[in-house]
This record gives structure tokens, sequence and C-alpha cells, in this order.
């Protein structure tokens, strides 16, 4: 899904009805993919539900559990977690609408304005991808320090009384939907660019031939055009955000008040061993943002990226 | 689902095609059956054992060999990366040891070899060196082996501190490394202009409104609540006076201080960034950790002290897993780390305290101010204010360990 989400659009294509012997061919093409299926999805899918569903063992040990069928370790974690269940969400809309709202016009820029001058396009571009050249963590660290107590930036808001004189920005929710924008918004450029850099002008040229004012032809035409780009934008985006644990962390920019549904589960998983929590927290996670984004993509009508 | 099929034909036969292949009610059967059978097999891991271990055969006569797990910058290292005193001791004895760095963190390094030591299997190490806490679980579980005191003459160097833990009293099956205070690292500049005080005398000092949102913890939870209970008044060392409620009644005074601000953060072995980039001014933090800093900054800029109800220490301890087949040869390592001279040139590298007495006169031979060091080599009355954690049972540690953690998750 990813592949097709990340394509951002669906192209018709010449299509031959395959002929019926080459079946075994293709189910033994397909053997290799299946057997890895089977290993490195299905098993530990498997394993993580029936983790789940564990009982501490006889001995009360710290990290001992068994067998058992109990489903109330769902309740337990909602009951426990919802906070952290919510913020994940929160955090994830806001880091996601965010992003969209910067991806936007800089994928158009991009896609569009920068189509005369191919050198800047594609430096731009680069641009866009440079950041990944350094490890994820190092740049979320190197915010943690721009946005330390005694930095300038913090020093200069509190001396303009945008801050209180005890307030600081690194722990704040606002520096965790900081970092999860920052460090998600490739995601979302890339796949705005790829629909845009093929949105064709003449469209937009029709539309103003019409007498649309340049607003509803944006609102009527480019949008209308580019939304593939920006269901699988905001797909890949939401979806790894949601289940972020390093911009929340207590390492990185977050405090014990914006850990989210990651920062639980980790803690629950080396700090505690308590792995059926744990367990069920994931497979809870997985629940609703399948069920999410199943309900987004009918919602916005294309289903064609499932 | 009941869209009228399409007119084109070559749609027509593609949603034909497709139909065929969906699930029919025996692939689902199939299916669940496969899922199934894995919910089996998943069922079939490990699970609770409780036979009683016994010792892997010990192979050290004939193979010359071992393997350490450790934690990082905690070995004598020169600048060419070897370690001078490791290789001295496979020069004296013909014993290869096998170095690693092996352990971030116990809980991690725990969750990494338990399956392993629940069965008494080999844990890829015949020696490694957790904190004291997490030994005291491995060995209250049975998963280590007893020391030969035999191999082990030097142990009449093991400082008297050491002895007396209530799982291992007369350290039959464990031995300190390195010794860790926790206390209290403040940074001198910075915490003279906050409070207009020179140093921290008391845990009292870091609930000072002037440092609201400028103190740090450590998130090892017997450290930052063990010096919590001592300020109020708790004996931790003994389980009549640190009770579940004297330690649920801590938990909520630090939440309470994690709540409103005053405690901005909550970390493990990354606090020491905090204090470096100004973050924290004032933190419950570990010793040597304080001697590095320094070190670092080339300057003495943090102090370190101990406050008036006292401090914890814990160590890192020696100990060779069910599952190891070289005990003898770990044994000859032990007996040599607990060399005075051999500790002195350790300590004045890693910078804890050591356990090993006869050491700090050693050190005076190498580097007279190092020995003077009152954080590397302790003097008794410094030694007497500081106090172990007592040994949990396996459903306190839950329960404590359960409601540290609730706290640094926040709600």
């Amino acid at each position: 899904m990813a592949f097709a989400a990340f394509s951002g659009g669906s192209e018709k294509s010449e299509y031959k009805v395959p002929r019926k012997n080459s079946t075994k061919v293709a189910l033994a093409l397909l053997l290799p993919g299946m057997i890895y299926l089977a290993l490195f999805f299905i098993t530990p899918l498997v394993s993580l539900v029936a983790t789940s569903l564990e009982v501490p063992d006889a001995s009360g040990e710290i990290g001992r559990y068994q067998y058992g069928f109990e489903i109330g370790n769902y309740w337990y974690v909602i009951q426990t977690y919802w906070p952290h269940i919510a913020r994940s969400f929160v955090y994830a809309l806001a880091a996601t609408i965010l992003s969209l709202l910067i991806s936007y016009p800089l994928a158009y820029f991009i896609g569009v304005r920068a189509r005369k001058w191919p050198l800047i396009q594609k430096l731009a571009l680069a641009l866009v991808i440079a950041p990944f050249f350094i490890s994820f963590l190092l740049r979320t660290f190197a915010w943690k320090q721009l946005f330390s107590n005694e930095s300038w930036i913090v020093t200069t808001l509190q001396s303009l009384h945008i801050l209180a004189p005890d307030q600081y920005l690194v722990g704040t929710d606002f520096m965790v939907i900081f970092g999860l924008t920052y460090n998600f918004i490739p995601f979302m450029t890339l796949p705005l660019y790829t629909a845009l850099e093929r949105l064709d002008l003449r469209l937009l040229e029709a539309g103003s031939d019409l007498y649309a004012t340049p607003a509803k032809v944006f609102r009527k035409v480019t949008l209308p055009i580019t939304m593939p780009g920006i269901i699988s934008g905001t797909l890949m985006t939401f979806i790894p955000i949601a289940g972020d644990y390093i911009n929340a962390s207590r390492d990185f920019l977050g405090s014990s008040g914006t850990q989210m549904i990651g920062n639980v589960v980790e803690t629950n998983f080396l700090r505690i061993n308590d792995y059926p929590s744990a367990s069920a927290l994931s497979v809870l996670l997985m629940a609703a943002i399948l069920g999410l984004v199943v309900f987004y993509v009918r919602r916005s009508g294309t289903e064609d990226l499932l | 689902m009941n869209k009228p099929l399409p007119q084109d034909p070559m749609m027509l036969e593609l949603i034909k095609m497709a139909r065929r292949h969906q699930m029919t009610r025996r692939t689902a059967l199939a299916g669940a059956g496969a899922s199934a059978l894995a919910l089996a097999l998943a069922a079939c891991a490990p699970g609770g054992n409780n036979t009683k271990l016994t010792p892997a055969k010990d192979v050290s006569a004939t193979d010359k060999s071992l393997v350490w797990h450790n934690w990082s910058l905690y070995m004598d290292e020169d600048d060419k990366g070897h370690y001078p005193t490791l290789e001295r001791f496979t020069k004296e004895s013909g014993i290869k040891v096998e170095y690693k760095i092996e352990i971030d963190d116990n809980d991690t390094y725990y969750g990494k070899v338990k399956d392993q030591l629940l069965q008494g299997k080999d844990i890829g190490a015949d020696v490694a060196c957790p904190t004291e806490w997490m030994a005291a679980r491995w060995v209250n579980n049975g998963y280590v082996q007893k020391l030969d005191e035999a191999n082990i003459p030097n142990k009449a160097n093991l400082a008297p501190a050491y002895l007396g833990a209530s799982f291992d009293p007369n350290r039959d099956y464990t031995m300190p490394y390195q010794g860790i205070i926790g206390g209290l690292t403040y940074n001198k500049k910075a915490y003279k202009e906050a409070t207009g005080k020179d140093a921290p005398t008391s845990v009292a000092d870091l609930w000072d409104p002037a440092l609201k949102g400028r103190v740090g913890v450590l998130s090892e939870m017997r450290d930052t609540i063990g010096i919590i209970l001592m300020s109020q008044g708790i004996d931790i060392t003994d389980p009549n006076s640190l009770t579940s409620d004297a330690f649920m009644n801590a938990i909520d005074f630090f939440k309470g201080k994690v709540e409103d601000g005053q405690v901005a953060r909550i970390k493990g072995n990354s606090y020491s960034e905090d204090l470096n980039n100004g973050d924290t001014i004032a933190a419950i933090a570990w010793s040597g950790d304080t001697v590095q800093l320094n070190l670092s900054a080339g300057e003495e800029k943090y102090g370190f002290v101990v406050p008036d109800s006292g401090s914890t220490i814990s160590a890192d301890l020696f100990l060779v897993p069910m599952g190891a087949t070289h005990k003898a040869n770990a044994e000859a390592l032990i007996n040599y780390y607990y060399d005075p001279k051999n500790a002195a040139e350790l300590a004045a590298w890693v910078n804890y305290v050591t356990p090993v007495v006869g050491a700090k006169e050693e050190a005076m031979k190498i580097d007279p101010t190092l020995a003077e060091n009152q954080l590397i080599f302790p003097s008794e009355e410094f030694m007497a204010n500081t106090k172990s954690f007592r040994s949990l049972t396996g459903k306190e540690e839950l329960s404590f360990s359960k409601a540290f953690q609730e706290i640094l998750l926040g709600a």
C-alpha cells in the first residue's frame, strides 16, 4: 500500500488477461514473498497478540508471564493509558496538519513554479531530502540544544514576555509537535511534489478562461487533482507520528507531561517488563490506525490507494 | 458490494477473476487453523520453570578464555583503544579476555538475557557486572554460581561497607566492581546566581522556588526515591522503616514536584547533557559522573554533595551466571581487580568509588591529588552517611517500579 500511496495516483496501463496455466508459475513466484510475510509479519503479529493475552505466572516475579486468555489486559491499558493514547492522536493530527500547511506551498513551488528552472527544481528537491543524510536522532537532539533553557531563543522569548521567567520550551507540547512536524515534513513534501509535478497547467488556464478567481481555480482544480498526493502524504506522516516515541521521549524534546503511546510501550516493555500491557497497547495502536486509515480513505474517495 | 458490474468486457473478466480468488470459507478456516497453530507454538515459549538450576561444567582448566559483559567507559583505556590493566591480566594469567560493552541499562540488559537465565543457559558471558539491585534479582532467583573463595584470596581487600547485603551477606555470589554514590550535583556558578547560596546542603534545597524547572533527577528509582525517602527520615536499609506505605508516600511527594514543574528532567545516563548545556542547575546524580563532567569542562565547574539526610550507595557487581563455562577464569579476573595496585589504576581512569581497601595508598603513588578525591576514595566519615536501598521482593519490585514509572509517564 505504501508504495502505491507514494506514487501519488493511479496510472492506467494496458492490461493483458493472463493465461490460465501460468497460475502455478505465478504461485511459485509469489512463494518467497509469502514465506517472508509469514515469517516476518504473520508470526510476530500472532506472537504479539498471544503475548497481549498473557497473565502473570505463579512466581509473582517481575517480568514472568504465562499464556492465558486474558482479554482484561486490553481494558486495563485503555483505562490506565487513555490520556497517552489520546495525546498521541492529537499530536499526530496537529503535526500532520502543520506539515501539510508547510509542505503544500513548498511542493507547489518545487513542482510547479520551479519548472522553468530545472536546476533550481532539482536543488530544492535535494534540499528537502538532505536532512536524511544526518541521523534522525542527531537532528532531534540538535533542536533540543537550540531550544535549551539557556539558549538565545528561550532567553529572547523570556525578555519579550512571551514566556514567563520560569517557563521553558523543552518538554512542552509545543516542542514535541514542533519536533514531530520537522522530522516528518519530507514524508509529506515528496508525495505532494509527485502529484503537483504532473499538474497540467492548461487546466488552470482553462479555469481562469472561465472567469474563476485564482482562489477558486485552486479550490476547484488544483486541490482535487492533487488530492491523491495529499491523502498519501497525510497517511505517510500521520501513521509514523502516532507511533513515534523519540520526539516525545524525556531524553529528547519531551518531559513526563508529553509521553506518547510509544513511550508507554517502551516503559512497559523495558522498564517494568510488563509484556502483556505493552503488547496490548501495540495491538490497539495498530487497530486504531488501521481503522482511522480505512475511514479516512473511504471518506476522501480514494479507495484505489488501499 | 452490490454495484452493477461494468459493461467493459475486459473489466468484467478482471472482476470475475478477482472474485474467484476471494476468500472462500475453506481458505478462511485454513487461515484460522494456521493462526491457532502459531498461537499454540507461541504458548510453548519458555514460561515458568521452577526447577533448581545447576552450574554449567567449568572448562577453565583447558580453555584459557573468558567473556566479560560490562558498561561503557568502565575500563581504563589508552589513546590507542587498548585496555592496559586487562592486557596485563592476560599477560600474567594467560587467560584471554573478550571484553564486551554489552550493558547499557540494567532493565534492557535483563530483557536481553532473561530467557537464557531462566533456563540456566549460557547468556554469552562468563562474568557480567549488573547493578546491585539487578544482581540481587539474579541471586534470589538462583541464576548465579557460587564463587570459590579459595580462588579469590584478594577478597580480604573488600571494603567492609560492602558486606551485609541481604541477598548475599558474605559476598558468596557477587563481588563489587565499582561503587556508585548518588547525591546532589550542582552547577556552582548557576546555583549561586539562582539561589544566592554556595551549595545545596539538603534535599529540601532542590525544592527552592528559584530552581523551578531547573532540577533534574535520575530515572533510577532506588537513587531518586531513596534520597527522597532518607530526607523524610526513612531508613532505606530497614524493611520495617522502608515499608510500602513509606515508599508510596515518597512517590506522592515526588509526583507533586514533577507535576508542579519543579523537577523538569528525569533521566538515566544522559542527564550530564542537561548539566552541560545549563538546562539543569542542580540534580540528584552519581558521583563518578561529576568527576568526569569536571574533567571535560576543564575546571571545577560542578560540585557534588552528600545531602545531610544521607546518600544512596550501590555498586555494579561481578557475578558468574549459571550457564557460564569459565568460572575459575572469572574468579582469577575478580582476584586480579582486587589487587590494590590494579584497582587504583582502574579507579584513576573510571572515577567511581573503588571497593578495594589499599587502593588509595596505591593511588597516592600514581597521582596524590587523585587519591585525595573523596568521590573516588571516600573517607570513612563520607561513607558513614551513605546507605544502600534494601532489596525488594518480586511483588514489591513490580509495584514500586510501576508507581515510579507511572510518574515518569505522566498522565
